[in-house]
Order: structure tokens, then C-alpha cells, then sequence
């Protein structure tokens, strides 16, 4: 073996930032065309969130083609045609142009409430999963969290804090946490016992260092797929709410509250709760099939890494 | 031995006094078994080490040997403080570390290194060569800019005989003999004075055991560091070894150096290990004797009594159960705990003695 110590040494330097995007995106496009559900998941939530930020446009007439506000009570509870694609509410309102906005309120609720989610869960199952009076403190308030069922909880916090936008998604995002809390907690449990944080722990490093440095960015895969479940799962909490009426207010539109107000006009006009229940059907389902691909792609490479 | 005074820093070796770089002073570790869900009661205790007195000093390695359980792993895991010993004393340079905390004890762990024994669970997989090998230069601030850490990290990468290019690639992408060299340049990383060698080869195959023992050696004559070789592996200790301790159920059963160990081994365990040492030679190796132990290693929950290891001793007599062994000097620093006085000469040939050719 040779022995020679040169101490003008060829530096490493990472390869610039466009030669790094190039490869990421490379391993993505190769990920997502092995994996046709993660496919077909990807281009319906792409499709969904493309909606909802032309609506959010000063252009959004273009595609929206109607105010979603906009009253016109001579055309009441008029089903679909040329003019109004989905047809018209109790108040005449377009319920394309409303399912389209509504896209808005939905989509904001669900990413709201998987980044809040993540960041409080990952934040706090890091912390109980390495620290056992924390542990029992803490998982003994989430076990009672979780012993209520989530949309009578859910409903308990709007009563109590009142209804807008905002307060939706940190609403729905109290009652997730304790399960994302859950997950989070039993990876670090096993990942604590790893010799990799023995070995930090051997070379100096402080506990903050090792929750945050060594054993959080390892729960990053179960913690992706989490988070797209209850993305998901938010999104139809947020429309059972609004179908309750103590959702958003009604002056914002949401797929919730369009299938509320649809609900009384059922059998005479089917098309006002029919097409925004599709779209909110079609993203939850989305949403679900990612996060089945995303445990399909991770998974095995995880295994691999061991 | 020199007391530790009041304002002692560890990072200041006094090389007139004959003090020894680290000293282990009757150290125990032990960890209580309990039961129960809500209230633990305790209802034994694992010695997993009992009692060990040991010294190294600086250039010099030290071989652990002993069997699964002995307690080796958690002597070398005690220095580092990842176990809290339970009673005793691990002095590094006259300074005692068994109570450090906090910013002290991120002091004394820059002056120790370890690596470990699985190159495949010892590094973090989301962690690249390069920053794992330059995480110690973080912790302990020891580089100033980032040109400055990246030569370092690169030098280091360089030591250990990997490519420095190698540095953004992450751990699955190497072989195990290349983890463990990102491991080796790891421990180096804050330059110490005492490496934690735990079992580095033994997860390596036969012919990359021989290159990273090699290293091993290397960097110990390049950078002048103690190590604390822990090894079951009788042939690679001999290779490496200075002195050689031999570890039997948390207790130390013989320590002296290399050649006393392996040319004349007092203990009855020493000899029955060395003889379960096949040999290169199939002449010697079919007319040689074996002794041949009987059983497992007894439960360290319920050490027998007396000499620990009268249960599978083949010179065992009555005496065995009710005399405490201690360590008495066999000759010079070779010492063995036995109370058997004629001691039983061993007429195996040297095991390991072919290993220097692999």
C-alpha cells in the first residue's frame, strides 16, 4: 500500500448549480415513468394546482370565464350549457367558474396543512422520540388528541375559534399532528440506536446537532409520504366542514361549500353539488395515489441505503 | 501516578512525567435489568464490565481480546462516554473524564477517536464522504474558512487512500473497505491522541482486513496515536498489538505484552483461545493439542463465583469457588489472574504467526 501524504491535495468543489438541477431532474423524470400511479397522481395535482393559480391571476376570466360572485337570479338552478358549462346555482351563479376558484381554497388548505404538519410533527416526534419524559408528556396529550374522532374535534375547534380560511387549516392541521407526531416518533426510535449517532456522538456532536443533523433528514421518507396523505385528507376535511356550513364562508368559494349549497337542490339540479364533488374526488384520489407511489419509490431505496 | 491539579487542560502532555496517556482505573460498568411496566423495579444488574484497570500510553496499542460478551466493546464505548460508568475512574492525561458534561465533554472527545465496527451502520446515509469525514472540524471549530475545511477534508480523504474527488459521493456508493476508510479519516478528523479502534476489521473481508490494518499501522506512525485495539480476532491482534489484554466476562484475566501473551500464556482461557487458533501448517496442525472448552460464557446477569472462569476451566479445583483471583505478575509487566501457582506451559505454536503474509 502506498504512503504517500501530499497535503497539495485536489479539492473537491460540488458541480454547479445548473449541472445539479440537470441530474435532479433527470432522476425524477426516470422515478415518475417507472412508477405510472406517481404519474398519473403528479399530472392530476399538476393540472389542479395550475387551475388554481390562473384563477388566482388578474386574468383568471379568461379561463374562469364568470365572477364566481357574480348573482343572476333570472337564471337560477339552470343546468349545463354553452354558457354555463357546470350550470348555475340557487343564486345563479356559475358553477364552473365557483369550482374553479374553489380549486383555490382547497389546494391552500391541503399544502397549508401537510407543511404545518410536517414541520410541527417532524419538530416535535424528533424531540419525544429521544427524550423520554418529553415522550411521555407530550404522546400522553396526542394519544388524547387522537381518542377524539377527527371531525368532532374538528368541529369543537370552529366553534371555539371561529371560521375563516386561516383558521381552517390550523385547525385541520391540531388535529393531524398527533399522527404524524406518532410516525415520526417511531422512526427516530429506531434510528437512535443506529451506530451512525454513536459515531457523532463520538466525535463531539451536541443532541441538537444529532436530532437535527443526523436523525431528521432520515425520516424524510415516510414523512413525504405522510404528508401526501393528509394533504389529501385535508382537503376533504375542509369540504366536510364547509358541507356542515362551518367551513370557509360562503363568500369564498370551496368545494365544500358548493356541494353544501347543492345539497338541498339534489334532485332538481344535480350538477351544482355533481362537479365540484368531482374535482375534489379526483385531487383526493390523486393525492392518495401519490402518496402510494411515493412509499412504492422510496421504500426500496431506503432498504438499499442500509 | 501524578494527580490531576485543579487547572490541568488535557491538551497538555507533559512528556517528562512517566504518567501514562490514559488510564482506566476500576472502571465498572454495569446496567441494571429491570421489570415492570409503569413502575420499573430493578431486578438485576449486567456486569458488563467489572473492575478493569488498564493503561496505554501514547504511540502504543493496546489489544482487547476476549470472547462475545466479555466486555471489551463496552470498555472502549466507556472512554468515549457513550456507556456512563458506573464506578471508577478513565483519567486522559491525568484528568478524570468520567464526569464530563457538555462543553467539557465535547472538549475531551476531540482528543479520542472511534471507529466503529459495522462500515455499513456507522455512517449516515444522507450524509456525503466529504461532510462526514469534516463533521469533527465543524463540531470542534478546528478549520476557519471554507477553503481552509475543504483542503482538510480533502487531506484527510487523501491520508486514508481515498480519491479527496470522492468527497460529494455518498456512503452506499462505496465498498465496505472504502466506508471503513471514510470512518478511519473520521476519527483522525480532529487529530487525537487515543483512537477506539472496535473490532474495524472484522466486518471486512480477509484481503481488505489486511489493507486497512495496514493503514491502521501507518497512521500510527505518521500521527504518533494510542490505540485501543478491540478484536476477537487473535492473528489480526498479534499483528498490531504492543500489549495485549484478555478480557473473560467483564473482567481482565491476563495482560502483557504481545509476545508474553502469545509465546507464553499463563491463564488456562489465554491458552485455551490461543489453541482454538487454527494453523497455516497442517503438520503442526494435525499433531498439535487442542484444549477444548466446554459451554458458553456464563451469564454475566449471575457470575459464578470466585474466579469467574472456574465454570470451564479445565485446572479447575474447589479453591476456584471461593478465591478471588487477582492479577499478580507472572514476570515483569506480564500478569495473569490465577491461583493455580504451577503454572501450565503451553507447547501450541504461536498462532497468528503466518499472518504477517497475508
Amino acid at each position: 500500500m502506498e504512503t504517500t501524504y501530499e497535503t497539495d491535495v485536489d479539492i473537491y468543489e460540488d458541480p454547479p448549480l445548473k449541472v445539479r438541477l440537470r441530474k435532479m431532474v433527470a432522476t425524477s423524470w426516470k422515478t415518475l415513468k417507472s412508477n405510472p400511479n406517481l404519474m398519473i397522481g403528479s399530472i392530476i395535482l399538476t393540472v389542479m394546482v395550475g387551475i388554481a393559480i390562473l384563477t388566482l391571476l388578474p386574468t383568471a376570466s379568461t379561463v374562469a370565464r364568470y365572477d364566481p360572485t357574480e348573482l343572476a337570479v333570472s337564471e337560477r338552478i339552470n343546468g349545463p350549457s354553452a354558457d354555463h358549462w357546470f350550470g348555475t346555482d340557487k343564486l345563479g351563479r356559475d358553477v364552473y367558474s365557483r369550482t374553479l376558484h374553489g380549486s383555490k381554497t382547497s389546494l391552500y388548505v391541503g399544502i397549508g396543512v401537510a407543511i404545518i404538519v410536517t414541520i410541527v410533527g417532524v419538530t416535535l416526534g424528533v424531540i419525544v422520540g429521544y427524550n423520554r419524559v418529553a415522550d411521555n408528556i407530550v404522546m400522553r396529550v396526542m394519544d388524547g388528541m387522537m381518542s377524539f374522532p377527527t371531525l368532532i374535534l374538528a368541529l369543537a375547534l370552529v366553534a371555539a375559534l371561529g371560521s375563516s380560511l386561516t383558521n381552517v387549516i390550523i385547525i385541520i392541521a391540531i388535529v393531524d399532528t398527533p399522527a404524524m407526531t406518532r410516525v415520526v416518533r417511531a422512526v427516530v426510535l429506531s434510528l437512535r440506536e443506529r451506530t451512525y449517532v454513536d459515531a457523532a456522538r463520538a466525535s463531539g456532536a451536541s443532541t441538537k446537532r444529532i436530532l437535527f443533523l443526523h436523525i431528521a433528514p432520515n425520516t424524510l421518507a415516510p414523512v413525504i409520504i405522510q404528508a401526501s396523505i393528509f394533504f389529501g385528507g385535508a382537503i376533504l376535511t375542509e369540504a366536510a366542514l364547509g358541507f356542515l356550513g362551518v367551513g370557509t364562508p360562503e363568500f369564498i368559494p370551496s368545494w365544500g361549500n358548493i356541494i353544501s349549497s347543492g345539497r338541498e337542490f339534489i334532485r332538481v339540479g344535480f350538477w351544482i353539488a355533481f362537479f365540484p364533488g368531482a374535482f375534489l374526488a379526483l385531487t383526493v384520489f390523486a393525492a392518495n395515489i401519490v402518496g402510494d407511489g411515493l412509499r412504492d419509490v422510496l421504500d426500496p431505496r431506503l432498504r438499499g441505503e442500509k | 501516578m501524578t494527580t490531576t491539579t485543579a487547572d490541568s487542560t488535557i491538551s497538555q502532555t507533559d512528556s517528562n512525567t512517566q504518567s501514562p496517556l490514559l488510564e482506566i482505573r476500576d472502571l465498572k460498568v454495569h446496567f441494571p435489568v429491570t421489570e415492570g411496566f409503569i413502575l420499573q423495579r430493578q431486578v438485576g444488574v449486567i456486569k458488563a464490565v467489572d473492575g478493569v484497570n488498564l493503561t496505554v500510553n501514547s504511540g502504543e496499542t493496546l489489544g482487547l481480546v476476549g470472547e462475545s460478551g466479555s466486555g471489551k466493546t463496552t470498555i472502549g464505548r466507556a472512554i468515549l462516554k457513550l456507556e456512563n460508568a458506573t464506578e471508577g475512574q478513565i483519567l486522559l492525561n491525568g484528568e478524570d473524564i468520567t464526569q464530563s458534561t457538555g462543553n467539557r465533554l465535547r472538549d475531551v472527545r476531540r482528543h479520542l477517536g472511534m471507529v466503529f465496527q459495522d462500515p455499513f451502520g456507522s455512517l449516515n446515509p444522507r450524509m456525503s464522504a466529504g461532510n462526514l469525514v469534516g463533521e469533527p472540524l465543524k463540531i470542534h471549530r478546528l478549520t476557519t474558512t471554507k477553503s481552509d475545511y475543504k483542503r482538510r477534508v480533502a487531506e484527510l480523504l487523501k491520508i486514508v487512500g481515498l480519491n479527496s474527488m470522492m468527497a460529494g459521493r455518498y456512503p452506499h456508493e462505496f465498498s465496505g473497505g472504502q466506508r471503513q476508510r471514510i470512518g478511519v479519516a473520521r476519527a483522525l478528523a480532529a487529530k487525537p491522541e487515543v483512537m477506539v479502534l472496535d473490532e474495524p476489521v472484522s466486518a471486512l473481508d480477509v484481503s481488505i482486513q489486511a489493507q486497512v490494518i495496514n493503514l491502521i499501522k501507518d497512521l500510527q506512525t505518521e500521527f504518533g496515536l494510542a490505540y485501543i485495539f478491540i478484536a476477537h480476532d487473535l492473528s489480526v491482534v498479534r499483528n498490531i498489538s504492543d500489549r495485549v489484554a484478555v478480557m473473560y466476562l467483564g473482567k481482565i484475566v491476563e495482560i502483557g505484552s504481545r509476545d508474553d501473551i502469545y509465546n507464553h500464556p499463563k491463564h488456562p482461557y489465554t491458552q485455551a483461545l490461543l489453541s482454538a487458533v487454527p494453523t497455516a501448517n497442517p503438520e503442526l496442525e494435525r499433531s498439535r493439542e487442542r484444549i477444548v472448552l466446554e459451554g458458553d460464557i456464563p451469564s454475566p446477569l449471575n457470575p459464578p463465583s470466585g474466579c469467574v472462569f472456574r465454570t470451564r476451566c479445565p485446572l479447575a479445583t474447589k479453591e476456584c469457588s471461593t478465591q478471588l483471583p487477582e492479577l499478580q505478575s507472572v514476570s515483569g509487566n506480564h500478569r495473569a489472574a490465577c491461583i493455580k501457582g504451577d503454572w501450565y506451559e503451553s507447547k501450541n505454536p504461536v498462532p497468528g504467526s503466518v499472518s504477517e503474509e497475508t
